[in-house]
Protein backbone atom coordinates (compact mmCIF):
# COMPACT_ATOMS: atom_id res chain seq x y z
CA UNK A 1 0.00 0.00 0.00
CA UNK A 2 2.79 2.37 0.97
CA UNK A 3 4.65 1.49 -2.22
CA UNK A 4 1.56 2.11 -4.37
CA UNK A 5 1.02 5.40 -2.58
CA UNK A 6 4.63 6.41 -3.25
CA UNK A 7 4.39 5.44 -6.92
CA UNK A 8 1.22 7.46 -7.33
CA UNK A 9 2.47 10.47 -5.38
CA UNK A 10 6.16 10.70 -6.22
CA UNK A 11 6.35 9.07 -9.70
CA UNK A 12 8.45 6.13 -8.60
CA UNK A 13 8.96 3.54 -11.33
CA UNK A 14 6.60 0.56 -10.99
CA UNK A 15 8.02 -2.78 -9.89
CA UNK A 16 9.19 -4.89 -12.83
CA UNK A 17 7.75 -8.23 -13.91
CA UNK A 18 9.71 -11.34 -12.99
CA UNK A 19 10.46 -14.80 -14.35
CA UNK A 20 10.14 -14.04 -18.03
CA UNK A 21 10.20 -17.45 -19.72
CA UNK A 22 10.32 -18.03 -23.47
CA UNK A 23 9.72 -21.44 -25.02
CA UNK A 24 8.96 -22.95 -28.39
CA UNK A 25 5.22 -23.51 -28.95
CA UNK A 26 4.83 -27.29 -28.88
CA UNK A 27 3.00 -29.37 -31.52
CA UNK A 28 3.09 -26.71 -34.22
CA UNK A 29 4.57 -26.09 -37.63
CA UNK A 30 7.28 -23.82 -36.21
CA UNK A 31 7.74 -20.06 -36.27
CA UNK A 32 6.16 -19.45 -32.85
CA UNK A 33 7.56 -18.78 -29.37
CA UNK A 34 5.43 -18.54 -26.24
CA UNK A 35 6.45 -15.86 -23.69
CA UNK A 36 5.18 -15.99 -20.11
CA UNK A 37 5.96 -13.81 -17.09
CA UNK A 38 4.93 -13.20 -13.50
CA UNK A 39 2.84 -10.05 -13.28
CA UNK A 40 4.34 -6.96 -11.69
CA UNK A 41 3.29 -6.58 -8.03
CA UNK A 42 2.03 -3.15 -9.19
CA UNK A 43 -0.14 -4.69 -11.94
CA UNK A 44 -3.31 -3.05 -10.63
CA UNK A 45 -1.99 0.51 -11.08
CA UNK A 46 0.26 0.26 -14.16
CA UNK A 47 -0.77 1.43 -17.66
CA UNK A 48 0.53 -1.39 -19.84
CA UNK A 49 3.31 -3.88 -20.53
CA UNK A 50 5.59 -3.62 -23.56
CA UNK A 51 7.29 -6.80 -24.71
CA UNK A 52 10.67 -6.37 -26.42
CA UNK A 53 12.39 -8.89 -28.60
CA UNK A 54 16.01 -9.42 -29.61
CA UNK A 55 17.45 -11.91 -32.04
CA UNK A 56 20.98 -13.17 -32.47
CA UNK A 57 22.56 -12.31 -35.80
CA UNK A 58 26.11 -13.54 -36.42
CA UNK A 59 26.75 -13.97 -32.70
CA UNK A 60 25.53 -10.47 -31.76
CA UNK A 61 22.19 -9.53 -30.20
CA UNK A 62 20.21 -7.12 -32.33
CA UNK A 63 18.75 -3.85 -31.02
CA UNK A 64 15.59 -4.55 -28.99
CA UNK A 65 12.47 -4.11 -31.06
CA UNK A 66 8.94 -3.76 -29.74
CA UNK A 67 7.03 -6.99 -30.16
CA UNK A 68 3.72 -5.75 -28.83
CA UNK A 69 2.00 -3.74 -26.12
CA UNK A 70 -0.45 -5.54 -23.83
CA UNK A 71 -2.77 -4.30 -21.12
CA UNK A 72 -2.23 -4.88 -17.39
CA UNK A 73 -3.28 -8.32 -16.17
CA UNK A 74 -1.76 -10.03 -19.23
CA UNK A 75 0.99 -12.50 -18.42
CA UNK A 76 1.58 -14.35 -21.68
CA UNK A 77 1.63 -13.96 -25.43
CA UNK A 78 2.79 -15.79 -28.52
CA UNK A 79 5.37 -14.35 -30.88
CA UNK A 80 4.21 -15.63 -34.27
CA UNK A 81 6.94 -13.92 -36.28
CA UNK A 82 9.96 -16.12 -35.53
CA UNK A 83 12.35 -17.85 -37.84
CA UNK A 84 13.07 -21.48 -36.98
CA UNK A 85 16.65 -22.05 -35.78
CA UNK A 86 17.26 -18.39 -34.84
CA UNK A 87 17.88 -17.53 -31.17
CA UNK A 88 15.55 -15.01 -29.55
CA UNK A 89 15.29 -13.46 -26.10
CA UNK A 90 12.70 -11.13 -24.62
CA UNK A 91 12.18 -8.65 -21.80
CA UNK A 92 9.05 -6.92 -20.55
CA UNK A 93 8.76 -3.21 -19.71
CA UNK A 94 6.21 -2.07 -17.16
CA UNK A 95 4.96 1.47 -17.78
CA UNK A 96 3.13 3.89 -15.52
CA UNK A 97 2.91 7.36 -16.99
CA UNK A 98 6.44 8.47 -17.87
CA UNK A 99 8.00 5.97 -15.47
CA UNK A 100 8.92 2.44 -16.42
CA UNK A 101 11.03 -0.49 -15.30
CA UNK A 102 12.42 -3.39 -17.31
CA UNK A 103 12.51 -7.07 -16.43
CA UNK A 104 15.68 -9.15 -16.81
CA UNK A 105 16.07 -10.95 -20.13
CA UNK A 106 14.22 -14.19 -20.63
CA UNK A 107 16.03 -17.41 -21.39
CA UNK A 108 17.14 -17.86 -25.00
CA UNK A 109 14.51 -19.65 -27.10
CA UNK A 110 14.33 -21.04 -30.61
CA UNK A 111 11.22 -21.99 -32.53
CA UNK A 112 11.03 -25.30 -34.35
CA UNK A 113 8.50 -27.41 -36.21
CA UNK A 114 7.35 -30.77 -34.86
CA UNK A 115 6.65 -33.80 -37.01
CA UNK A 116 3.97 -35.12 -34.68
CA UNK A 117 1.18 -33.37 -32.81
CA UNK A 118 1.31 -35.39 -29.62
CA UNK A 119 -2.18 -34.31 -28.57
CA UNK A 120 -3.57 -35.99 -31.68
CA UNK A 121 -2.15 -39.42 -30.88
CA UNK A 122 -5.68 -40.84 -30.62
CA UNK A 123 -6.29 -39.97 -34.28
CA UNK A 124 -3.10 -41.77 -35.34
CA UNK A 125 -3.87 -44.85 -33.24
CA UNK A 126 -7.45 -45.03 -34.54
CA UNK A 127 -6.17 -44.61 -38.09
CA UNK A 128 -3.71 -47.50 -37.63
CA UNK A 129 -6.52 -49.69 -36.22
CA UNK A 130 -8.85 -48.81 -39.12
CA UNK A 131 -6.19 -49.49 -41.75
CA UNK A 132 -5.28 -52.75 -39.95
CA UNK A 133 -8.91 -53.91 -39.91
CA UNK A 134 -9.43 -53.00 -43.55
CA UNK A 135 -6.30 -54.85 -44.63
CA UNK A 136 -7.35 -57.86 -42.54
CA UNK A 137 -10.77 -58.11 -44.18
CA UNK A 138 -9.39 -57.46 -47.65
CA UNK A 139 -6.98 -60.34 -47.06
CA UNK A 140 -9.87 -62.52 -45.90
CA UNK A 141 -11.97 -61.82 -49.00
CA UNK A 142 -8.98 -62.54 -51.20
CA UNK A 143 -8.90 -65.98 -49.65
CA UNK A 144 -12.46 -66.45 -50.89
CA UNK A 145 -14.61 -65.64 -47.88
CA UNK A 146 -18.02 -64.25 -48.89
CA UNK A 147 -19.17 -61.10 -47.14
CA UNK A 148 -22.74 -60.05 -46.52
CA UNK A 149 -24.19 -56.56 -46.97
CA UNK A 150 -27.67 -55.70 -45.77
CA UNK A 151 -30.46 -54.42 -47.98
CA UNK A 152 -30.40 -50.67 -48.73
CA UNK A 153 -33.79 -49.67 -50.17
CA UNK A 154 -32.55 -46.54 -51.92
CA UNK A 155 -29.95 -48.45 -53.89
CA UNK A 156 -32.36 -51.25 -54.80
CA UNK A 157 -34.61 -48.60 -56.30
CA UNK A 158 -31.95 -47.35 -58.75
CA UNK A 159 -32.73 -49.94 -61.42
CA UNK A 160 -36.45 -49.53 -60.86
CA UNK A 161 -36.16 -45.76 -61.40
CA UNK A 162 -34.21 -46.19 -64.64
CA UNK A 163 -36.74 -48.79 -65.84
CA UNK A 164 -39.70 -46.56 -65.02
CA UNK A 165 -38.15 -43.63 -66.83
CA UNK A 166 -37.52 -45.80 -69.88
CA UNK A 167 -41.16 -46.95 -69.90
CA UNK A 168 -42.29 -43.33 -69.80
CA UNK A 169 -39.89 -42.44 -72.60
CA UNK A 170 -38.30 -39.73 -70.53
CA UNK A 171 -34.61 -39.02 -69.83
CA UNK A 172 -32.82 -39.47 -66.50
CA UNK A 173 -31.44 -36.50 -64.60
CA UNK A 174 -28.43 -36.95 -62.31
CA UNK A 175 -27.44 -34.04 -60.05
CA UNK A 176 -24.10 -34.29 -58.24
CA UNK A 177 -24.72 -31.32 -55.96
CA UNK A 178 -22.35 -28.51 -55.10
CA UNK A 179 -19.45 -30.61 -53.83
CA UNK A 180 -16.02 -30.48 -55.41
CA UNK A 181 -14.08 -33.54 -56.48
CA UNK A 182 -12.29 -33.29 -53.11
CA UNK A 183 -15.55 -34.06 -51.27
CA UNK A 184 -16.11 -37.72 -50.45
CA UNK A 185 -19.93 -37.52 -51.06
CA UNK A 186 -19.19 -36.35 -54.62
CA UNK A 187 -16.91 -39.33 -55.16
CA UNK A 188 -19.63 -41.62 -53.77
CA UNK A 189 -22.12 -39.87 -56.07
CA UNK A 190 -19.85 -40.62 -59.04
CA UNK A 191 -19.88 -44.34 -58.20
CA UNK A 192 -23.70 -44.26 -58.21
CA UNK A 193 -23.60 -42.26 -61.46
CA UNK A 194 -21.57 -45.05 -63.04
CA UNK A 195 -24.26 -47.59 -62.19
CA UNK A 196 -27.04 -45.31 -63.46
CA UNK A 197 -25.19 -44.59 -66.70
CA UNK A 198 -24.59 -48.32 -67.23
CA UNK A 199 -28.31 -49.00 -66.78
CA UNK A 200 -29.16 -46.02 -68.95
CA UNK A 201 -27.01 -47.53 -71.73
CA UNK A 202 -28.67 -50.94 -71.33
CA UNK A 203 -32.17 -49.41 -71.44
CA UNK A 204 -31.18 -46.91 -74.17
CA UNK A 205 -32.40 -43.96 -72.13
CA UNK A 206 -30.85 -40.50 -72.22
CA UNK A 207 -28.95 -39.39 -69.14
CA UNK A 208 -28.53 -35.68 -68.39
CA UNK A 209 -25.85 -34.59 -65.90
CA UNK A 210 -25.60 -30.83 -65.25
CA UNK A 211 -22.49 -30.05 -63.18
CA UNK A 212 -21.67 -27.31 -60.71
CA UNK A 213 -17.91 -27.76 -60.45
CA UNK A 214 -15.67 -27.81 -63.55
CA UNK A 215 -13.46 -30.64 -62.26
CA UNK A 216 -16.48 -32.70 -61.21
CA UNK A 217 -17.85 -32.09 -64.71
CA UNK A 218 -14.74 -33.66 -66.26
CA UNK A 219 -14.91 -36.60 -63.83
CA UNK A 220 -18.65 -37.03 -64.50
CA UNK A 221 -18.06 -37.09 -68.25
CA UNK A 222 -15.43 -39.81 -67.84
CA UNK A 223 -17.68 -41.77 -65.47
CA UNK A 224 -20.70 -41.69 -67.78
CA UNK A 225 -18.54 -42.66 -70.75
CA UNK A 226 -17.21 -45.66 -68.81
CA UNK A 227 -20.75 -46.59 -67.74
CA UNK A 228 -21.92 -46.59 -71.36
CA UNK A 229 -18.92 -48.72 -72.35
CA UNK A 230 -19.71 -51.20 -69.53
CA UNK A 231 -23.34 -51.18 -70.60
CA UNK A 232 -22.23 -52.26 -74.06
CA UNK A 233 -23.52 -49.14 -75.82
CA UNK A 234 -20.67 -46.59 -76.14
CA UNK A 235 -22.38 -45.32 -79.30
CA UNK A 236 -25.26 -43.96 -77.19
CA UNK A 237 -22.98 -41.75 -75.07
CA UNK A 238 -23.72 -38.10 -75.77
CA UNK A 239 -20.90 -35.88 -74.54
CA UNK A 240 -23.19 -32.83 -74.57
CA UNK A 241 -25.56 -34.43 -72.06
CA UNK A 242 -22.92 -34.11 -69.34
CA UNK A 243 -22.21 -30.40 -69.11
CA UNK A 244 -21.00 -27.60 -66.87
CA UNK A 245 -23.96 -25.45 -65.85
CA UNK A 246 -22.93 -22.80 -63.33
CA UNK A 247 -20.50 -22.25 -60.48
CA UNK A 248 -23.08 -20.20 -58.59
CA UNK A 249 -25.26 -22.01 -56.05
CA UNK A 250 -28.64 -20.56 -56.97
CA UNK A 251 -27.71 -20.04 -60.60
CA UNK A 252 -27.14 -23.79 -60.67
CA UNK A 253 -30.41 -24.45 -58.83
CA UNK A 254 -32.33 -22.21 -61.27
CA UNK A 255 -30.70 -23.95 -64.22
CA UNK A 256 -31.43 -27.48 -62.93
CA UNK A 257 -35.04 -26.48 -62.17
CA UNK A 258 -35.36 -25.22 -65.73
CA UNK A 259 -34.05 -28.53 -67.09
CA UNK A 260 -36.49 -30.44 -64.88
CA UNK A 261 -39.58 -28.58 -66.05
CA UNK A 262 -38.57 -28.57 -69.73
CA UNK A 263 -37.04 -32.04 -70.16
CA UNK A 264 -39.43 -33.67 -67.67
CA UNK A 265 -37.08 -36.51 -66.60
CA UNK A 266 -38.75 -39.71 -65.41
CA UNK A 267 -36.18 -40.19 -62.65
CA UNK A 268 -34.11 -37.66 -60.77
CA UNK A 269 -31.01 -38.67 -58.81
CA UNK A 270 -29.74 -36.15 -56.28
CA UNK A 271 -26.49 -37.68 -55.11
CA UNK A 272 -23.63 -35.67 -53.63
CA UNK A 273 -23.14 -32.76 -51.29
CA UNK A 274 -25.95 -30.23 -51.18
CA UNK A 275 -26.59 -26.95 -49.44
CA UNK A 276 -29.64 -24.67 -49.33
CA UNK A 277 -30.69 -25.56 -52.90
CA UNK A 278 -31.61 -29.13 -51.89
CA UNK A 279 -35.29 -28.46 -51.24
CA UNK A 280 -35.67 -26.30 -54.36
CA UNK A 281 -34.36 -29.18 -56.49
CA UNK A 282 -36.26 -31.93 -54.65
CA UNK A 283 -39.57 -30.01 -54.71
CA UNK A 284 -39.28 -29.26 -58.44
CA UNK A 285 -38.50 -32.92 -59.11
CA UNK A 286 -41.53 -33.85 -57.07
CA UNK A 287 -43.75 -31.40 -58.96
CA UNK A 288 -42.96 -33.00 -62.33
CA UNK A 289 -43.82 -36.45 -60.98
CA UNK A 290 -40.33 -37.94 -61.32
CA UNK A 291 -39.25 -40.82 -59.12
CA UNK A 292 -36.51 -39.30 -56.99
CA UNK A 293 -33.58 -40.98 -55.24
CA UNK A 294 -31.52 -38.67 -53.09
CA UNK A 295 -28.40 -39.15 -51.02
CA UNK A 296 -26.12 -36.82 -49.12
CA UNK A 297 -24.04 -36.55 -45.99
CA UNK A 298 -25.14 -32.94 -45.38
CA UNK A 299 -27.03 -33.36 -42.10
CA UNK A 300 -28.93 -30.09 -42.53
CA UNK A 301 -30.20 -31.05 -46.00
CA UNK A 302 -31.15 -34.67 -45.33
CA UNK A 303 -34.51 -33.72 -43.73
CA UNK A 304 -35.55 -31.99 -46.95
CA UNK A 305 -34.61 -34.98 -49.06
CA UNK A 306 -36.47 -37.32 -46.72
CA UNK A 307 -39.55 -35.09 -46.98
CA UNK A 308 -39.51 -34.49 -50.73
CA UNK A 309 -37.96 -37.54 -52.42
CA UNK A 310 -39.01 -41.18 -52.72
CA UNK A 311 -35.81 -42.77 -51.42
CA UNK A 312 -32.97 -41.24 -49.44
CA UNK A 313 -29.50 -42.56 -48.78
CA UNK A 314 -28.58 -41.25 -45.35
CA UNK A 315 -24.93 -40.39 -44.79
CA UNK A 316 -22.83 -43.53 -44.80
CA UNK A 317 -25.38 -45.44 -46.88
CA UNK A 318 -24.03 -43.39 -49.78
CA UNK A 319 -20.51 -44.60 -49.06
CA UNK A 320 -21.73 -48.19 -49.00
CA UNK A 321 -23.26 -47.70 -52.46
CA UNK A 322 -20.17 -48.71 -54.39
CA UNK A 323 -19.86 -52.00 -52.48
CA UNK A 324 -23.60 -52.64 -52.61
CA UNK A 325 -23.98 -52.04 -56.32
CA UNK A 326 -20.88 -53.83 -57.55
CA UNK A 327 -20.68 -56.53 -54.82
CA UNK A 328 -16.98 -56.22 -55.45
CA UNK A 329 -15.00 -58.18 -52.83
CA UNK A 330 -12.59 -55.33 -52.10
CA UNK A 331 -15.38 -52.82 -51.48
CA UNK A 332 -17.31 -55.31 -49.34
CA UNK A 333 -14.20 -55.88 -47.25
CA UNK A 334 -13.99 -52.15 -46.51
CA UNK A 335 -17.65 -52.17 -45.38
CA UNK A 336 -16.91 -55.08 -43.06
CA UNK A 337 -13.81 -53.32 -41.72
CA UNK A 338 -15.81 -50.13 -41.08
CA UNK A 339 -18.42 -52.13 -39.16
CA UNK A 340 -15.70 -53.52 -36.92
CA UNK A 341 -14.45 -49.99 -36.30
CA UNK A 342 -17.99 -49.11 -35.17
CA UNK A 343 -18.04 -52.12 -32.85
CA UNK A 344 -14.70 -51.00 -31.43
CA UNK A 345 -15.99 -47.45 -30.91
CA UNK A 346 -19.15 -48.76 -29.19
CA UNK A 347 -16.95 -50.83 -26.84
CA UNK A 348 -14.71 -47.82 -26.12
CA UNK A 349 -17.71 -45.57 -25.50
CA UNK A 350 -19.31 -48.08 -23.09
CA UNK A 351 -16.00 -48.47 -21.23
CA UNK A 352 -15.55 -44.69 -21.14
CA UNK A 353 -19.08 -44.20 -19.77
CA UNK A 354 -18.37 -46.71 -16.98
CA UNK A 355 -15.05 -44.98 -16.18
CA UNK A 356 -16.62 -41.51 -16.17
CA UNK A 357 -19.55 -42.64 -14.01
CA UNK A 358 -17.21 -44.20 -11.43
CA UNK A 359 -14.93 -41.15 -11.61
CA UNK A 360 -17.88 -38.90 -10.77
CA UNK A 361 -18.37 -40.66 -7.44
CA UNK A 362 -14.78 -41.62 -6.56
CA UNK A 363 -12.93 -38.57 -8.05
CA UNK A 364 -10.08 -40.87 -9.10
CA UNK A 365 -8.20 -38.85 -11.78
CA UNK A 366 -6.87 -41.76 -13.88
CA UNK A 367 -10.43 -42.85 -14.67
CA UNK A 368 -10.57 -39.92 -17.12
CA UNK A 369 -7.90 -41.70 -19.17
CA UNK A 370 -10.21 -42.40 -22.15
CA UNK A 371 -11.78 -38.95 -22.10
CA UNK A 372 -8.33 -37.36 -22.09
CA UNK A 373 -7.07 -39.73 -24.78
CA UNK A 374 -9.86 -38.70 -27.15
CA UNK A 375 -9.43 -34.99 -26.48
CA UNK A 376 -7.82 -33.58 -29.61
CA UNK A 377 -6.60 -30.02 -29.96
CA UNK B 1 -31.19 7.65 -61.67
CA UNK B 2 -28.85 4.67 -62.06
CA UNK B 3 -29.95 3.40 -58.63
CA UNK B 4 -33.59 3.50 -59.74
CA UNK B 5 -32.77 1.51 -62.88
CA UNK B 6 -30.94 -1.18 -60.86
CA UNK B 7 -33.78 -1.23 -58.31
CA UNK B 8 -36.28 -1.96 -61.09
CA UNK B 9 -34.02 -4.62 -62.61
CA UNK B 10 -33.63 -6.31 -59.20
CA UNK B 11 -37.37 -6.18 -58.52
CA UNK B 12 -38.20 -7.41 -62.02
CA UNK B 13 -35.80 -10.35 -61.77
CA UNK B 14 -37.10 -11.22 -58.27
CA UNK B 15 -40.68 -11.32 -59.58
CA UNK B 16 -39.58 -13.27 -62.67
CA UNK B 17 -37.96 -15.93 -60.45
CA UNK B 18 -41.01 -16.02 -58.15
CA UNK B 19 -43.23 -16.55 -61.23
CA UNK B 20 -41.81 -20.10 -61.38
CA UNK B 21 -44.08 -20.87 -58.41
CA UNK B 22 -46.98 -20.66 -60.89
CA UNK B 23 -45.31 -22.53 -63.76
CA UNK B 24 -42.42 -22.34 -66.20
CA UNK B 25 -42.80 -19.19 -68.30
CA UNK B 26 -40.77 -16.84 -70.54
CA UNK B 27 -40.07 -14.40 -67.67
CA UNK B 28 -38.56 -17.17 -65.58
CA UNK B 29 -36.55 -18.38 -68.59
CA UNK B 30 -35.08 -14.90 -69.11
CA UNK B 31 -34.22 -14.51 -65.42
CA UNK B 32 -32.74 -18.02 -65.29
CA UNK B 33 -30.52 -17.44 -68.31
CA UNK B 34 -29.38 -14.04 -67.04
CA UNK B 35 -28.59 -15.63 -63.68
CA UNK B 36 -26.65 -18.57 -65.12
CA UNK B 37 -24.79 -16.36 -67.62
CA UNK B 38 -23.89 -13.61 -65.17
CA UNK B 39 -22.83 -16.19 -62.58
CA UNK B 40 -20.48 -17.78 -65.12
CA UNK B 41 -18.81 -14.45 -65.91
CA UNK B 42 -18.70 -13.47 -62.23
CA UNK B 43 -17.02 -16.72 -61.19
CA UNK B 44 -14.60 -16.60 -64.10
CA UNK B 45 -13.43 -13.15 -62.99
CA UNK B 46 -13.50 -14.14 -59.32
CA UNK B 47 -11.33 -17.23 -59.87
CA UNK B 48 -8.97 -15.28 -62.09
CA UNK B 49 -8.44 -12.38 -59.69
CA UNK B 50 -8.53 -14.33 -56.41
CA UNK B 51 -6.90 -17.64 -57.43
CA UNK B 52 -5.01 -17.68 -60.73
CA UNK B 53 -3.60 -14.15 -60.66
CA UNK B 54 -2.40 -13.93 -57.02
CA UNK B 55 -1.60 -17.59 -56.36
CA UNK B 56 -0.19 -18.79 -59.68
CA UNK B 57 0.98 -15.76 -61.63
CA UNK B 58 1.77 -13.47 -58.68
CA UNK B 59 4.87 -15.31 -57.37
CA UNK B 60 6.37 -15.33 -60.89
CA UNK B 61 5.58 -11.69 -61.65
CA UNK B 62 8.00 -10.20 -59.11
CA UNK B 63 10.93 -12.34 -60.26
CA UNK B 64 10.03 -11.67 -63.89
CA UNK B 65 9.95 -7.91 -63.38
CA UNK B 66 13.26 -7.98 -61.50
CA UNK B 67 15.29 -10.27 -63.78
CA UNK B 68 13.39 -10.59 -67.07
CA UNK B 69 12.27 -13.81 -68.72
CA UNK B 70 15.69 -15.42 -69.22
CA UNK B 71 17.14 -14.23 -65.90
CA UNK B 72 14.21 -15.22 -63.69
CA UNK B 73 14.81 -19.00 -63.88
CA UNK B 74 18.02 -18.77 -61.87
CA UNK B 75 16.21 -16.80 -59.15
CA UNK B 76 13.24 -19.09 -58.61
CA UNK B 77 12.85 -20.29 -55.01
CA UNK B 78 10.77 -23.10 -53.55
CA UNK B 79 7.67 -20.85 -53.81
CA UNK B 80 7.99 -20.69 -57.59
CA UNK B 81 9.18 -24.26 -58.29
CA UNK B 82 6.38 -25.89 -56.30
CA UNK B 83 3.85 -24.03 -58.43
CA UNK B 84 4.90 -26.03 -61.47
CA UNK B 85 2.98 -29.02 -60.03
CA UNK B 86 -0.46 -27.30 -60.08
CA UNK B 87 0.44 -25.62 -63.39
CA UNK B 88 1.24 -29.02 -64.91
CA UNK B 89 -2.01 -30.50 -63.57
CA UNK B 90 -3.99 -27.51 -64.85
CA UNK B 91 -2.48 -27.95 -68.31
CA UNK B 92 -3.42 -31.65 -68.12
CA UNK B 93 -7.03 -30.60 -67.47
CA UNK B 94 -7.00 -28.20 -70.42
CA UNK B 95 -5.69 -30.95 -72.69
CA UNK B 96 -9.24 -32.35 -72.73
CA UNK B 97 -9.79 -30.03 -75.67
CA UNK B 98 -7.18 -31.96 -77.70
CA UNK B 99 -8.68 -35.44 -78.25
CA UNK B 100 -5.41 -37.41 -78.84
CA UNK B 101 -4.05 -36.34 -75.43
CA UNK B 102 -7.39 -35.81 -73.63
CA UNK B 103 -6.61 -38.83 -71.43
CA UNK B 104 -3.97 -36.75 -69.62
CA UNK B 105 -6.78 -34.90 -67.82
CA UNK B 106 -7.33 -38.12 -65.85
CA UNK B 107 -3.97 -37.56 -64.14
CA UNK B 108 -5.20 -34.31 -62.66
CA UNK B 109 -8.49 -35.89 -61.57
CA UNK B 110 -6.70 -38.91 -60.10
CA UNK B 111 -4.34 -36.63 -58.16
CA UNK B 112 -7.23 -34.57 -56.76
CA UNK B 113 -9.38 -37.58 -55.85
CA UNK B 114 -6.44 -39.37 -54.20
CA UNK B 115 -5.48 -36.25 -52.27
CA UNK B 116 -9.10 -35.72 -51.20
CA UNK B 117 -9.53 -39.31 -50.04
CA UNK B 118 -6.33 -39.15 -48.01
CA UNK B 119 -7.21 -35.84 -46.43
CA UNK B 120 -10.81 -36.98 -45.95
CA UNK B 121 -9.81 -39.94 -43.76
CA UNK B 122 -7.75 -37.92 -41.29
CA UNK B 123 -10.19 -35.01 -41.52
CA UNK B 124 -13.17 -37.23 -40.66
CA UNK B 125 -11.29 -38.87 -37.80
CA UNK B 126 -10.03 -35.62 -36.34
CA UNK B 127 -13.11 -33.54 -37.07
CA UNK B 128 -15.96 -35.95 -36.42
CA UNK B 129 -15.21 -39.41 -35.08
CA UNK B 130 -12.75 -38.63 -32.28
CA UNK B 131 -14.57 -35.49 -31.00
CA UNK B 132 -17.94 -37.30 -31.14
CA UNK B 133 -16.49 -40.25 -29.22
CA UNK B 134 -14.97 -37.90 -26.66
CA UNK B 135 -18.25 -36.00 -26.28
CA UNK B 136 -20.13 -39.26 -25.62
CA UNK B 137 -17.89 -40.32 -22.74
CA UNK B 138 -20.24 -38.92 -20.12
CA UNK B 139 -21.19 -40.08 -16.63
CA UNK B 140 -24.66 -41.61 -16.44
CA UNK B 141 -25.26 -39.68 -13.23
CA UNK B 142 -23.79 -36.19 -13.02
CA UNK B 143 -25.40 -34.98 -9.79
CA UNK B 144 -28.18 -33.14 -11.59
CA UNK B 145 -31.33 -34.86 -12.88
CA UNK B 146 -31.71 -32.87 -16.12
CA UNK B 147 -28.01 -33.10 -17.06
CA UNK B 148 -28.02 -36.84 -16.32
CA UNK B 149 -31.13 -37.29 -18.50
CA UNK B 150 -29.42 -35.33 -21.26
CA UNK B 151 -26.29 -37.47 -20.93
CA UNK B 152 -28.33 -40.68 -21.21
CA UNK B 153 -30.06 -39.41 -24.37
CA UNK B 154 -26.69 -38.54 -25.94
CA UNK B 155 -25.25 -41.95 -25.03
CA UNK B 156 -28.24 -44.01 -26.23
CA UNK B 157 -28.66 -41.95 -29.42
CA UNK B 158 -24.97 -42.22 -30.36
CA UNK B 159 -24.74 -45.97 -29.69
CA UNK B 160 -28.00 -46.92 -31.44
CA UNK B 161 -27.25 -44.66 -34.41
CA UNK B 162 -23.92 -46.43 -34.79
CA UNK B 163 -25.82 -49.75 -34.80
CA UNK B 164 -28.18 -48.43 -37.52
CA UNK B 165 -25.17 -47.93 -39.77
CA UNK B 166 -24.04 -51.57 -39.50
CA UNK B 167 -24.07 -52.88 -43.05
CA UNK B 168 -22.59 -56.35 -42.68
CA UNK B 169 -25.40 -57.63 -40.44
CA UNK B 170 -29.11 -57.95 -41.22
CA UNK B 171 -31.20 -55.61 -39.08
CA UNK B 172 -32.98 -58.39 -37.19
CA UNK B 173 -33.24 -59.40 -33.53
CA UNK B 174 -31.30 -57.24 -31.05
CA UNK B 175 -29.42 -55.42 -33.79
CA UNK B 176 -32.74 -54.69 -35.52
CA UNK B 177 -34.21 -53.34 -32.28
CA UNK B 178 -31.24 -51.06 -31.63
CA UNK B 179 -31.25 -49.95 -35.29
CA UNK B 180 -34.93 -48.98 -34.97
CA UNK B 181 -34.17 -46.87 -31.90
CA UNK B 182 -31.22 -45.39 -33.84
CA UNK B 183 -33.32 -44.40 -36.88
CA UNK B 184 -35.93 -42.92 -34.52
CA UNK B 185 -33.28 -40.67 -32.98
CA UNK B 186 -32.02 -39.77 -36.47
CA UNK B 187 -35.53 -38.80 -37.58
CA UNK B 188 -36.13 -36.72 -34.43
CA UNK B 189 -32.86 -34.88 -35.11
CA UNK B 190 -33.87 -34.36 -38.75
CA UNK B 191 -37.28 -33.06 -37.67
CA UNK B 192 -35.65 -30.48 -35.42
CA UNK B 193 -33.18 -29.56 -38.15
CA UNK B 194 -36.04 -29.27 -40.68
CA UNK B 195 -37.96 -26.83 -38.51
CA UNK B 196 -34.87 -24.79 -37.74
CA UNK B 197 -33.82 -24.54 -41.40
CA UNK B 198 -37.35 -23.73 -42.61
CA UNK B 199 -37.39 -20.82 -40.19
CA UNK B 200 -34.12 -19.58 -41.69
CA UNK B 201 -35.54 -19.91 -45.23
CA UNK B 202 -38.67 -18.01 -44.25
CA UNK B 203 -36.49 -15.19 -42.99
CA UNK B 204 -34.85 -15.13 -46.48
CA UNK B 205 -38.31 -14.93 -48.07
CA UNK B 206 -39.26 -12.13 -45.69
CA UNK B 207 -36.07 -10.33 -46.78
CA UNK B 208 -37.10 -10.53 -50.45
CA UNK B 209 -40.68 -9.47 -49.76
CA UNK B 210 -39.40 -6.61 -47.62
CA UNK B 211 -37.25 -5.54 -50.57
CA UNK B 212 -40.23 -5.65 -52.96
CA UNK B 213 -42.65 -3.83 -50.67
CA UNK B 214 -40.49 -1.26 -48.95
CA UNK B 215 -37.61 -0.62 -51.35
CA UNK B 216 -39.23 -1.14 -54.73
CA UNK B 217 -42.89 -0.25 -54.13
CA UNK B 218 -41.79 2.24 -51.47
CA UNK B 219 -39.84 4.14 -54.13
CA UNK B 220 -43.00 4.49 -56.22
CA UNK B 221 -45.20 6.09 -53.58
Amino acid sequence: MIKIFLILQFSLPPLPVSEVVAKDVPNDAGGKIQIEWELSPDDSIIDFYTVFKQKKIEGQWSEPETLTVVRSGTNSLTDTDCKDGVEYRYFVRVSKGEEFSDSPFSNIAMSSAQWFHKKRASVLILLIIIVGLLLYFIQKTRKGEELFIRKIAGLDALDEAVGRSTELGRPLLFVLGLGTIADIPTIAGLSILKRVSKKSAEYETDLIVPCFDPVVFVAAQETVKEGYIEGGRPDLFKEGNVFFLSYDQFGYAAGVDGIMVREKPGAVFLQGYFYAESLILAETGNSIGAIQISGTTAVTQLPFFIAATDYTLIGEEMYAASAYLTKDALSLATIKGEDWVKILLIAVIILGIIFESIAFFTKIPWLHVLKNFFTVV
Amino acid sequence: MIDTIFLWIAAGLTLAIFSFLYKDNPFYKVAEHIYVGSAASFWFLYLWFFDVEPKILGPFKEVFHAYGFWGMWAHFGATQWILFIPIFLSICMLLRFIPPVAWLSRWAIAFTVGMAAGLGITGALQGYIVPQTQATLLPVWSGDLLTSFNNIIIIVATLTTLVYFFFSREHKGIIGGFAKIGITFIMIAFGASFGYTVMARISLLIGRIHFLIFEWLGSLF
